[in-house]
């Protein structure tokens, strides 16, 4: 495919990966925020191209692993009530909450259905007119224009039978939370490129300069996370600390601006806790008063339920980046993909995952 | 999650901004994406698609310059191989 095949030639990594090799000459530790970028650093082998010197840590960058336990527990709620037909994103399905999860109730006769696109879900409601349909707004800065364009169309066909649960994240936030952390390794970050497709990247210059940290604007495929490595650890050699973008062919300065005006139309900013890490401040979405009509939790009567996650998990220390997966006591005994204890054992995305899928061969 | 996909637009439906759709070739596989998001998007053009709706535009110009910037190191590499 165009844009995607060229973008992963084997003989070109190896020529981004020598130059990596040239150029840095002291210990380096960067973070890749996103978990598709997890995902194919570990599929692709990309860490293991890199000097010893150069140290990867994985970001909390996986909006199905950061959900809070207690949205898992709203959307078991929902989904089994008569009813309700349930839409998500396949990889919600398998999360665990407190006691069971989406997939289970699934099994047990609950209408739970994996949609594409939260559209499928408005879709969905305008079909089956008696039936409640709720999505499960799940999701960074890449997926919120997405849900908000779901609720503004919803609104639109004054559909009366739709809603949604929302647990949309925002990424500078996290990384300000990660930075402001007394034990904090990283020394520059590759931003996530889907996420800044849309809100641009002028939210990251204030970073850069308040903690010193270069932050390269990177995209998914091989060619592209080696070249932000290199721009990284240039600039890290060389002293500077500035914002650049590795992936211009999608990312532009100001992003997407019909996005943003549509996602402050429905959403505002809000706390939000993370699964692992706790609440962070203004570091959510949730919808503006103009739309509570299509706030699931309001419609079924779930808010404030508080939930404690499971303390065998380590996830919180794996998603800020201050251990490995396979440093975790669990990883592949007592949590394997197919019995999770924690969301990063669950989402491809997910760090654990991602490594019991492809270290463990 | 993030995951977003590039694909080429190869027909437009719809008039209202909001509604607006393309069929949208992802490899051989077509699938309707709205276009809610990209009012310039046209016929030909490459979009990345996420979750059912086209995020971004590619820009063919800046998709090029790793390819251009891997050459040059390339002739630069060889050039200091040669000597003077």
């Amino acid at each position: 495919m165009k844009y995607l095949d060229e973008y992963r030639d084997g003989a070109l990594a190896q020529q981004l990966a020598a130059e990596i090799h040239r150029v840095a000459t002291k210990p380096w530790t960067l973070m890749e925020v996103c978990g598709g970028q997890t995902h194919a650093i570990i599929k692709f082998g990309i860490d293991e191209l890199l000097p010893k010197q150069v140290t990867l840590i994985h970001g909390p960058g996986c909006p199905v692993c950061v959900t809070p336990l207690e949205k898992i527990d709203q959307a078991l709620e929902i989904a089994n009530r008569p009813g309700v037909i349930f839409t998500s994103f396949g990889d919600m399905l398998r999360v665990p909450g407190s006691t069971t999860d989406l997939l289970s109730v699934k099994a047990s006769g609950g209408d739970v259905r994996i949609v594409y696109s939260p559209l499928d879900a408005v879709k969905l409601a305008e079909q089956n007119p008696a039936k409640e349909v709720v999505f499960f707004g799940v999701g960074f800065e890449t997926t919120a224009p997405a849900t908000a364009m779901a609720v503004f169309q919803a609104a639109q066909k004054g559909l009366k039978n739709f809603s949604m649960l929302i647990s949309h994240v925002l990424v500078p936030p996290a990384i300000e939370a990660l930075m402001s952390s007394p034990n904090c390794r990283v020394q520059g970050f590759l931003a996530a490129g889907h996420v800044c497709a849309i809100m641009g990247y002028e939210e990251y210059p204030p970073l850069a300069a308040k903690y010193h940290v270069p932050i390269v604007v990177t995209g998914f495929e091989p060619l592209d996370i080696l070249q932000g490595i290199l721009m990284c650890v240039q600039q890290l050699e060389s002293g500077r600390a500035e914002v650049e973008n590795q992936y211009a062919r999608a990312v532009r300065k100001q992003g997407n601006q019909p996005a943003q005006h549509l996602v402050r139309e429905v959403f505002h900013v809000v706390p939000r806790k993370w699964r692992g890490v706790g609440e962070i401040p203004a570091s959510g979405l949730g919808l503006n008063s103009a739309y509570a009509t299509y706030d699931a939790e309001l419609k079924f009567g779930v808010t404030n339920r508080r939930v404690d996650e499971p303390a065998d998990c380590l996830s919180g220390l794996v998603l800020q980046g201050q251990i490995k997966p396979h440093e975790c006591p669990a990883f592949g005994k007592r949590c394997t993909p197919e019995h999770p204890l924690g969301a990063t054992m669950v989402s491809s995305e997910g760090a654990c995952a991602a490594y019991h899928r492809y270290r463990l061969r | 999650m993030c995951l977003a996909i590039p694909g080429k637009i190869i027909s437009v439906a719809g008039d209202e901004p909001t509604f607006r759709t393309g069929k949208v070739d992802f490899g051989g596989i077509a699938k309707e994406v709205s276009l809610a998001y990209i009012p310039e998007a046209a016929i030909g053009d490459y979009v990345i698609v996420h979750a059912g709706l086209a995020l971004s535009k590619v820009d063919e110009v800046e998709a090029q310059k790793v390819f251009e910037y891997l050459k040059r190191m390339k002739e630069l590499g060889e050039l200091e191989e040669a000597g003077p």
